[in-house]
């Protein structure tokens, strides 16, 4: 097998056994990349004599016994909104065009500690703000799969270079769904944490009451593992929550025996593909086979949880993104008239359409007037959901769905009509709006061949369930390929 | 299309995005922004008399740490990215007359 086939386990697994150093590791992903990304656009940037001096100052601590992690010298991308030192990051955003971070977000540092070798920064959705990676200044993603396919978004670029083998996992961020959907996608495994486990410091905000980092990798180990490594209590970010436990890996257990799973009927009505519906449901009986009480269930309001998620994350957007007005750091327009026009001129020619058309309706339902109608009674739709998924959770262990309606659409078929592609983040919404875990995991593919994902939910604080009921999934589904290899 | 939005509302969310836009701009910007109301409006059919506005999924508030300075001087690398700099300080244009 070829390194960039391996799972980021098992390539750590050889670095530790002194099959190959972690720079060989950073040259076979920085080789793919070179083989692959002109044609597939998942990297902003790739800093080729950086990655290398990174993998060899790992490499050395490697040797020294300083760094022992399963994960130590494995290559690692992140998402181009999350903040790394002295490497550009750009929110893949002409406003943020050059911007160099005076510091590292937590996250970023903490894959550092563990020993992981980080080789670029991925493209993604403009601010994070779409489903397809084609918001991007710098271009879109293509599929993998099919290059005439859209990888999904916001973290398009992070999971489509997992699917191609251009890097072992990556870091994805996930405010209504960028993790997940891309993953299902891509074909390729994203896990979003609860809120509150993943330090947002650094992370260049988009709907800071949703927002969270998560991993994407190529099965549900190196998610678990991933996540170990990154997931703190960090007092820098205020929302952030000290677990009582940040053991992820001792859920990888092939085990569902009295698991209750439920099932939303809400989630299989109009507009699923039937392809989609038939692989999703095909893994509920799998888990059923293994011992899980497997039943359907009424969720309810699934249906609202798209208008007040637009309320909200606009909302916070418009007042997040106020901070970029050409002073500080990134664009500002050539010609202006004073500091106000100044303002203007900058933020109009720096922002793509899609995060102006959100700025504009985050300030409108901000504003004074409108607030109680809209603001107010989307943050009191979110408290019905959640109690919603508490009552569903009195019940079940996990939450078992699709994750998308489709598979992948294909590139230019979704920006032109912008309610439309909202409507296909319909399952991964509520999780945001509630706060919990999710995990999504290819399933199968469609008569196309592009891939399905399946999504499991837990409730807040319960990974472990979800990563034990997907790794046992994964037990029966067998290993999931890369994009392009032989299933 | 219930929700119409008027020049005047635009020009006014316009003020508080700090966001200038072409008239072509501001057409679609109309329309699209009257789609989504119409949409989120869907909301209305929901009974929430009674319910807090939930604006944090856990019990947490007011998070206090000692005030103290923890990270260094970066005067001079936040400055690298500025767009315009003079005498260690950024540069706009001039406010008052």
């Amino acid at each position: 097998m070829e390194w960039m086939e391996m799972t980021a386990a098992e390539l750590g697994k050889k670095i530790r056994a002194g099959e190959l150093t972690a720079v060989d590791a950073a040259k076979a992903a920085l080789e793919k990349i070179k083989e692959k990304d002109e044609e597939l656009n998942c990297f902003v940037t790739v800093d080729e004599e950086d990655a290398l001096a990174r993998a060899a100052r790992v490499q050395e601590k490697i040797e020294s016994g300083e760094l022992t992690g399963p994960l130590a010298g494995v290559p690692v991308a992140v998402k181009d909104n999350i903040c790394t030192e002295g490497v550009l990051t750009t929110c893949s955003s002409k406003i943020l065009y050059n911007f160099k971070p005076t510091y590292s977000a937590e996250a970023a540092l903490r894959l550092e500690q563990a020993g992981m070798v980080m080789i670029g920064k991925t493209n993604m959705d403009e601010f994070a703000m779409g489903s397809t990676t084609e918001t991007s200044f710098f271009g879109p993603t293509r599929n993998p799969w099919n290059t005439e396919h859209v990888p999904g978004g916001s973290s398009g670029g992070s999971c489509a270079a997992v699917a191609a083998g251009e890097c072992s996992c990556a870091l994805g961020s996930d405010t209504g769904g960028s993790i997940r959907q891309p993953s299902s996608f891509c074909g390729v495994t994203g896990l979003k944490p609860t809120y509150g486990t993943v330090s947002r410091y650094g992370l260049i905000a988009y709907g800071s009451s949703l927002d969270q980092i998560g991993p994407i990798a190529r099965d549900v180990t190196d998610c678990a593992l991933l996540l170990e490594a990154i997931a703190s209590h960090d007092k820098k970010d205020s929302t952030s929550i000290a677990r009582e436990s940040y053991d992820f890996t001792s859920a990888l257990k092939d085990d569902v025996k009295g698991m209750r799973i439920g099932i939303p009927r809400d989630y299989f009505g109009d507009g699923l593909d039937p392809e989609v519906a038939a692989a999703v449901r095909g893994a509920a009986e799998a888990l059923k086979d293994r011992g899980a009480v497997v039943e359907e269930f009424d969720l309810s309001l699934v249906d609202y949880a798209i208008p007040a998620y637009y309320v909200i994350a606009s909302a916070e957007a418009s007042s997040n993104l106020a901070r970029f007005d050409g002073v500080k750091y990134g664009y500002r327009a050539e010609e202006y008239e004073g500091l106000h026009n100044m303002y203007k001129k900058s933020r109009s020619e720096g922002f793509g359409e899609e995060v102006k058309r959100r700025i504009m309706l985050g300030s409108f339902v901000l504003s004074s007037g409108y607030y109680d109608a809209y603001y107010l009674k989307a943050l009191r739709t979110k408290a019905l959901i959640r109690q919603a998924f508490d009552r569903a959770f009195e019940k079940y262990d996990v939450i078992l769905g699709p994750a998308a309606p489709t598979t992948a659409p294909k590139l230019g078929e979704s920006l032109s009509d912008p309610l439309k592609m909202y409507l296909g983040d319909i399952y991964t919404i509520s999780a945001n709006l509630a706060g919990l875990p999710g995990i999504c995991l290819p399933c199968g593919t469609d008569s196309q061949g592009l891939p399905i994902g399946l999504q499991l939910l837990g409730d807040c604080f319960q990974e472990n369930k979800i990563i034990q009921a997907a790794y046992t999934y994964e037990c029966v589904r067998g290993r999931f390929p890369l994009a392009g290899q032989q299933q | 299309m219930a929700n119409i939005i008027s020049d005047e509302t635009m020009e006014y969310v316009g003020i508080l995005a700090k966001l200038e836009l072409s008239d072509a701009e501001k057409e679609a910007a109309k329309r699209d922004m009257g789609r989504m109301l119409d949409y989120i409006d869907k909301l209305n059919e929901l009974d929430t008399s009674g319910v807090e506005p939930m604006s944090h999924v856990f019990p947490v508030s007011n998070v206090f740490r000692e005030d103290v300075v923890e990270n260094g001087d970066e005067h001079e690398k936040m400055l690298v990215n500025a767009p315009k700099v003079k005498d260690g300080m950024y540069q706009v244009p001039k406010t008052v007359e």
